[in-house]
């Protein structure tokens, strides 16, 4: 058994397939598609695979500060708990569909969660 | 050690090095986020030298084929020149073949190709007037079957570059043309996928060029064509494009107008929606769109949603020139 959370997830591969799932996900929730009106799909797609990818435990370099940057625009229209909490449960409801263990999803939401104070830009 | 040639300096690569390590280690401001590979805000253009395959790994196949790469997950091999995808242009002077109209507002120009022309079917060009404005516009033709470059120009009233196609330009004058960009073509492989294709006016003119070069290239999955306009007099190559219906047992061809009572073979309705009310599921679909770029990219959420792939949504929004500078084809 790989040690590392992002292998045991499958790595890249795994990532590839959570990204349309998951992207599917937020912009079908009524709770905050708002929040993405008139962004470019394509980068946007590439976004959210850089933000698997961390949640995976994958390599990275995001910074707190990146975090901060990104979301202020969203912060001042109004990003709040109740947004990132949607999120988050997409996620988890990303990699069920995707049939991975309970516990593993723990850990992915738990990396998740250690960004919420810089995306809420708290 | 490997050399870097970026905008007409040179800098020497470390051993191990990427190159976005190389032009950050000597001071060039490059645009770069994850470093990981997967946030794509580092991508630039190989103009010589072959990317690494780890550097084009989850690039869109369109890109990859015009030498797309992440500067940040490319530890080169060889020496490179690279540029950044907007500013890997150079111009050429051609010759205009032909002025005629297609419809009352739409214009067909061809141009001799210049030698050494190198396009993908569905990519756009800058054309130039002789004043130096510059508008982009599509291509509708295919290489390997044309030895013209056709694009379809909607006469706008007052556009500096449209009414100079459309009043003054003649066969035997000289334009300006860049070298064309963009990423919404048709490649090879998985010739078995439904190709749905929607396009909205002039938007026509690049999706014509996809559909001939996927029959040119054996594609055997269907393909629909759903071509959009306002009023009946708006659509254009009706009876090309239904002939070449009748011809391929995999094309359809789909005329739609959104006002008034549609003529016969023509459906009522916008184009986006007759389509998705024919396909209410794109699970599995290869989608082009062009056009109006609110159509475009109001289809481009739909499409994904109706459960086509990210990777396989080929938008090419026509962005009106009136505010926007040199814009795409309106």
């Amino acid at each position: 058994m790989s040690d590392t959370l992002f292998d045991r997830l499958g790595g890249e591969a795994a990532v590839d397939a959570a990204v349309d799932i998951f992207y599917r996900k937020v912009l079908a929730d009524d709770r905050i598609n708002e929040f993405f009106d008139g962004v470019d799909m394509d980068k946007q797609a590439a976004k959210q695979k850089a933000f698997l990818t961390m949640a995976f435990g994958g390599p990275n370099n995001y910074t707190g500060e990146d975090m901060r940057k990104g979301h202020a625009h969203l912060v001042e229209r109004g990003l709040n708990d109740s947004h990132f909490d949607a999120v988050v449960e997409n996620l988890g409801a990303t990699l069920k569909e995707l049939g991975v263990a309970d516990d593993l999803i723990g850990e992915v939401a738990a990396i998740a969660e250690t960004t919420r104070n810089d995306v809420l830009g708290k | 050690m490997p050399t870097i040639l970026y905008e007409g300096q040179d800098y020497h690569c470390e051993p191990g090095e990427s190159v976005l390590d190389c032009l950050i280690r000597q001071g060039v401001s490059v645009n770069y986020s994850c470093k990981a590979g997967a946030c794509q805000s580092c991508m630039m253009v190989a103009v010589e030298g072959k990317p690494t395959p780890a550097s084009q790994v989850g690039i869109k196949e369109t890109l990859k084929a015009q030498n797309h790469f992440l500067i940040c997950s490319c530890v080169p091999e060889t020496d490179m020149q690279v540029a950044a995808p907007d500013q890997a242009g150079s111009r050429f002077d051609t010759a205009v073949l032909s002025v005629d109209k297609l419809s009352a507002d739409v214009v067909r120009l061809r141009l001799a190709r210049p030698d050494n022309y190198i396009y993908l079917p569905g990519q756009f060009l800058n054309l130039s007037n002789e004043a130096g404005a510059v508008r982009s516009y599509s291509l509708a033709s295919v290489p390997e079957l044309d030895d013209f470059l056709e694009l379809h120009i909607r006469h706008v009233p007052g556009g500096l570059v449209s009414g100079w196609v459309a009043e003054k330009l003649q066969a035997g004058d000289t334009v300006t043309i860049s070298q064309a960009a963009g990423q919404c073509s048709y490649l090879p492989g998985r010739e078995t996928q439904p190709l749905l294709l929607v396009g909205t006016g002039t938007g026509l003119a690049p999706l014509v060029g996809i559909v001939r070069d996927a029959l040119r290239q054996g594609h055997s999955g269907p393909i629909h064509l759903y071509h959009g306009s306002s009023t009946a007099e708006g659509l254009y190559l009706v009876s090309e494009l239904s002939a070449m219906d009748e011809a391929n047992a995999v094309f359809h061809y789909h005329p739609c107008v959104s006002r008034g009572t549609p003529p016969h073979g023509v459906q009522s309705g916008r184009a986006t929606d007759v389509a998705l009310a024919d396909f209410a599921q794109l699970s599995g679909w290869r989608v082009f769109l062009c056009g109006r770029e609110d159509m475009v990219k109001t289809m481009q959420k739909k499409s994904f949603l109706a459960g086509a792939s990210i990777q396989d949504i080929f938008a090419d929004p026509f962005i009106d020139s009136a505010g926007a500078g040199a814009a795409n084809a309106v």
